[in-house]
């Protein structure tokens, strides 16, 4: 019996202690200096910050230059995909031109009158747009991010909103010198007060991890609400993060509740980094 | 005597293959962790870290793999360290199972792989979800160990194959 449990400790003093010839450090030294990373990482303290900062700002570039002849063969089956089915899209594109025109002249009205309510409750809404390139679009199963070439040399701030075209992608949560990372509406951990159209019910659009979102904190019955019409979802406005009105996507009915995002994040190459002041004229 | 320096370019190369694959699939976009298929993922790095240290432990360092892991952190974007003490463990017991073992066993390496995969998800997910907050998806992280512990045998055989040719080589 003492003998089994002397070789047991004699393995684990060996797996843990005893380094190897090429082994330049034990395994318990650096377990226990992963361990003090994970809290220093942790600690808002700035010296730390400014390590992390720099290691971001290495890695990041790094993994830009890594990842290059990947991107590049990637981008060269998408052009060859979209180049085979030029043909069908064209025809598509030709139906939904002719839809669109119709709606612009619907919406240049809108546009009109929506300016002139807001000149009468004194309202204004200023942004700006910061132009960015996604620099690694690297997903994991747990968390959905994107990590753009635009950082505090440029304005760039926590909590901005990352715009593709016209429709909403996610949020800064992280800003370095040079670059920043944006957290994607898809991330488990987002949650975006919205507004859904044409019901007008406000809720919050959180993501799941997949390539759509549900929606959360909205009233008991919307089931039946949802399942008559095709819903669009917009931003509310609420939290004065982004301004209201900003497209998110679009819940088809009987989807059970799936918000099919409007922008594909897979593709995302150039992105406006925006910020909005909402509030009075004066 | 240009083709024996590029013997030696060929095996110093071969020798260091497994710390490339490793860097690579870290720096990289690409991710088997995370192939756009529905309930479908395998932890390529575990398996990569888990044969090497087992069988050739000579040909991954133990500082590689914390920097590996301190990179994966960083390009993933989850709080720095928690990938490199999942590699370090991996390695403590592989260090541990090679101590305690005389003639190496396919199926105990194997079901050891997936005791390990269990232990180092578990600490990941305790200090994600209960410490950073991070809301994650447990089941994403089950169909994970799953399939990496599937996929074990598949990479045991290539890497057997790159082992030996590594061998092959320095004897040469």
């Amino acid at each position: 019996m003492a003998t089994g449990r002397d070789d047991f400790v004699i393995a684990f003093r060996s797996a843990f202690l005893k380094k190897k010839d090429k082994q330049k450090f034990s395994l318990l030294s650096l377990i226990l200096l992963s361990i003090i990373v994970i809290i220093l990482s942790n600690i808002n303290f700035k010296p730390i910050q400014f390590v992390k900062i720099g290691i971001n700002e290495i890695i990041y570039r790094s993994s830009y230059i890594v990842s290059k002849p990947e991107n590049y063969l990637k981008n060269t089956l998408l052009v060859f995909t979209e180049h085979m089915n030029l043909y069908e899209n064209y025809k598509i594109t030709k139906s939904e031109f002719e839809n669109l025109k119709e709606e612009k002249i619907v919406n240049n009205f809108l546009k009109i009158e929506n300016k002139k309510l807001r000149n009468l409750i004194n309202e204004n809404i200023d942004s700006n747009e910061i132009l960015a390139k996604v620099l690694i679009d690297r997903e994991s199963p747990f968390l959905k991010s994107v990590i753009l070439n635009k950082g505090t040399k440029d304005n760039v701030k926590m909590g901005m909103a990352i715009i593709d075209g016209v429709y909403l992608v996610g949020q800064i949560i992280e800003v370095n010198y040079t670059n920043s990372r944006a957290l994607l509406l898809s991330d488990l951990n987002s949650k975006i007060p919205s507004v859904l159209a044409p019901q007008n019910i406000q809720a919050v659009v959180s993501g799941t991890g997949k390539n759509y979102g549900i929606i959360e904190h909205t009233k008991e019955d919307i089931e039946e609400d949802l399942n008559k019409v095709d819903t669009i979802v917009y931003t509310s406005g609420l939290g004065g993060l982004f301004k209201p009105g900003i497209p998110i996507g679009k819940i088809y009915k009987d989807s059970e509740n799936k918000v099919d995002f409007f922008s594909d994040f897979t593709q995302l190459n150039f992105i406006k980094i925006t910020s909005f002041n909402i509030g009075d004229k004066n | 005597m240009s083709s024996l320096n590029e013997s030696t370019f060929f095996r110093v190369l071969l020798s260091y293959l497994p710390l490339i694959i490793l860097f690579v699939s870290v720096f990289n976009e690409f991710d088997f962790n995370y192939l756009n298929i529905e309930n479908f993922s395998f932890n390529f790095v575990y398996i990569l870290i888990f044969y090497w240290t087992l069988r050739n432990p000579d040909s991954l360092g133990y500082f590689s793999i914390f920097l590996a892991g301190i990179i994966n952190d960083v390009v993933l974007g989850i709080p720095i360290g928690i990938s490199s003490l999942s590699y370090l463990i991996l390695c403590a017991v592989t260090a541990y199972v090679r101590n305690i073992t005389l003639s190496p066993n396919f199926v105990k390496d194997w079901f050891s792989f997936l005791f390990t995969m269990v232990l180092i998800n578990s600490i990941q997910v305790i200090i994600l979800d209960l410490i950073f907050i991070i809301e994650i998806n447990y089941l994403r992280y089950l169909v994970n160990t799953g399939f990496t512990f599937l996929f074990y045998p598949l990479f045991f055989l290539a890497f057997n194959f790159l082992s030996q040719l590594i061998l092959q080589k320095k004897n040469d």
